[in-house]
């Protein structure tokens, strides 16, 4: 809305603006990414096809015409029209009546434009950045030489200084050695010093042992390498999709549930390729991401080009991380919706986690301690009245988990 | 005594140090650790295909779902528009619920407000969506969208149930009412 005021005002206060000859690839891009990038890109098909040279296959006033009411010009059997309409699974485009033709003209300007290339000024960059590693290693190589001709000067000074000493009549005479007892003789002949030790050392191998033998079964920071490189940082972090927008299951079942690949393809039949951020440390660039795009839509099979499901799919094997042993049951919708705990409360920052990991350690005791701690909601409804007699009998006013059973072993184990 | 006390120190210290991340932690007696029946997703020889979750038979129903007959085409979802009306009523609670849901299925693209500019339209993901308030829409079309997803947008009938969708429409309706003022 915001937008379309600022088109007239742009239109009313210069018209001189709309009516020049040069059209305004500005106010063209602008205006193509508010309506047209829904179903359309440059240079690939989208839902609608690519825009790219657009004006070439179609004439000016066809395509005014065209995008100001499309629907009547298909009804009227025009044969560009409904030629366009059949190629693309008949799907309607919007009519855009409010557009001018110089809007157009701007947006068609657009199409045909290509930003000049930004590629000197990489060039030059990466050559500063490599120039400043290396002055970094010749300027430690320089310390290094210099510290180690210091270093011999120093023995030749030291011989020298000997042998003028020698020269000059001075002797130079070691200490006589005294005869000591070495240290780690009295400290055996010492029984008091051995018995701490002695305890000191069972203490802590008792200690260790107890810590090796208490992990064993433990998969806290389980880090599997996955088939198809997921970020959570770059879709639950940087672009705030909610964790149950994938994991709907979460909401209403037993399981988080590992989300079907149509779930994924809700983005990305639009995004094709990766255009973020890039971890060049790590080895993530864009070009790994969009490779890893493709992977799914291979999996899926989806062919880009020409923006069709091929029906050729295959499973991807993802590899489950958390994984509770067969004995214990656990529901996720009792805990994420009925109790609304937050997800991150049980699996840790994984808005921040490159590569998901199993940040709590799944153990009865981890359990058993969220539910002493964690308080009965009582404004729910299905709580209420055990919430009232219970809590009359316990004498408390706020009830927890445990003491409404939440530690019964039957709770989890049946 | 003392070696073996030492050998065992060691041995635990080794072991500790080398835990190895992309590999699971080993069990002691995993004897009811492991599921007997087949888990979800997981492998299995009894399909011809080698796995567990199988697609249901063509044309059956879930429990509870009930079929839908509007076609997925131009002329089904003018018909949507046009006839199907919402079962639930309008309430309070419907409407609170919708919230809940547009906020985790709908915000990201289409905005809390409903103007079309959610998180993905703001970094440039995901471009032109539109504002609810410039489009003619009528719970009935926004029902059948969900259920088959238009243009780029795609179905989300596997992530919303069908109750669920009738609140999102109302939450949406309510949101291009109140843009409007």
């Amino acid at each position: 809305m915001l937008h379309l005021k600022r088109i007239l005002l742009v239109t009313l206060f210069f018209p001189s603006f709309g009516l020049s000859q040069e059209a305004d690839i500005q106010e063209g891009k602008a205006l193509f990414n508010t309506n047209c990038a829904a179903c359309h890109q440059l240079n690939r098909k989208a839902v609608g096809p690519a825009l790219r040279g657009v004006t070439e296959k179609y004439d000016r006033e066809w395509l005014y015409r065209w995008i100001k009411n499309g629907t009547q010009m298909i009804k009227d059997g025009d044969p560009q029209a409904v030629a366009i309409w059949e190629e693309y699974n008949r799907a309607i485009m919007t009519n855009y009546p409010q557009f001018s033709n110089e809007q157009i003209d701007n947006i068609l300007a657009y199409t045909n434009y290509t930003p000049p290339a930004p590629a000197p000024a990489v060039a030059t960059a990466e050559t500063i950045s490599q120039g400043s590693d290396i002055s970094v290693n010749i300027i430690l190589a320089v310390a290094i030489v210099i510290f180690t001709i210091l270093i011999v000067m120093l023995f030749l000074v030291q011989r020298t200084l000997i042998k003028i000493a020698n020269a000059s009549g001075v002797k130079i005479e070691a200490e006589p050695k005294r005869k000591i007892k070495p240290l780690w003789k009295t400290i055996v002949e010492n029984q008091f010093i051995m018995f701490l030790l002695v305890v000191g050392f069972l203490l802590s191998s008792a200690y260790f042992t107890y810590g090796y033998l208490m992990q064993i079964g433990i998969d806290q920071g389980y880090a599997p390498i996955q088939p198809i490189h997921y970020s959570h940082k770059i879709h639950a972090g940087a672009n705030q999709i909610e964790c149950k927008y994938c994991h709907s299951s979460a909401r209403v079942s037993k399981h988080s549930g590992i989300p079907s690949l149509n779930v994924c393809m809700n983005c990305h039949e639009y995004i094709g390729e990766y255009n973020g951020e890039e971890d060049l440390e790590n080895g993530y660039t864009k070009d790994f991401y969009t490779n890893e795009i493709k992977k799914l839509y291979s999996a899926v099979g989806w062919d880009e080009e020409n923006q069709v499901y091929t029906g050729n799919t295959q499973p991807v094997k993802w590899i489950r991380i958390h994984n509770l042993p067969d004995f214990v049951y656990f529901n996720h919708a009792q805990h994420a919706q009925v109790a609304q705990i937050e997800c991150q409360t049980c699996h840790g920052p994984v808005e921040e986690m490159e590569i998901m990991y199993q940040y709590s350690p799944l153990t009865m005791g981890w359990c058993i301690d969220c539910h002493r701690e964690s308080n009965v909601d009582k404004d729910n409804e299905y709580y209420q009245k055990v919430h009232e007699e219970l809590s009359k009998k316990y004498g408390v006013e706020q009830l927890t988990v445990a003491q409404l059973g939440g530690i019964e072993c039957a709770k989890c184990h049946y | 005594m003392r070696n073996s006390l030492i050998i065992i120190l060691l041995t635990g210290l080794m072991l500790t140090s080398c835990f190895d991340p992309s590999k699971p932690n080993f069990q002691y007696f995993p004897d009811m650790y492991e599921s007997l029946a087949y888990e979800t997703y997981a492998e299995s020889d009894g399909f011809s295909n080698g796995i567990e979750a199988q697609v249901p038979v063509e044309g059956s129903i879930p429990r509870g779902w009930e079929p839908y007959d509007y076609p997925d085409s131009n002329e089904g979802y003018e018909m949507a528009k046009a006839n199907l009306l919402s079962p639930i009523e309008i309430s309070d609670f419907n409407i609170n619920q919708g919230k809940e849901l547009y906020e985790i299925y709908c915000s990201v693209c289409h905005g809390d407000k409903g103007d079309g500019m959610g998180i993905l339209a703001q970094r440039e993901k995901f471009l032109g969506i539109p504002a609810y308030i410039d489009r003619e829409i009528t719970p009935g079309s926004i029902y059948h969208v969900l259920m088959y997803g238009i243009n780029a947008m795609g179905s989300h009938s596997g992530q919303v149930n069908e109750e669920e969708r009738w609140q999102i429409a109302q939450y949406v309706m309510k949101l291009r009412e109140e843009s409007k003022k």
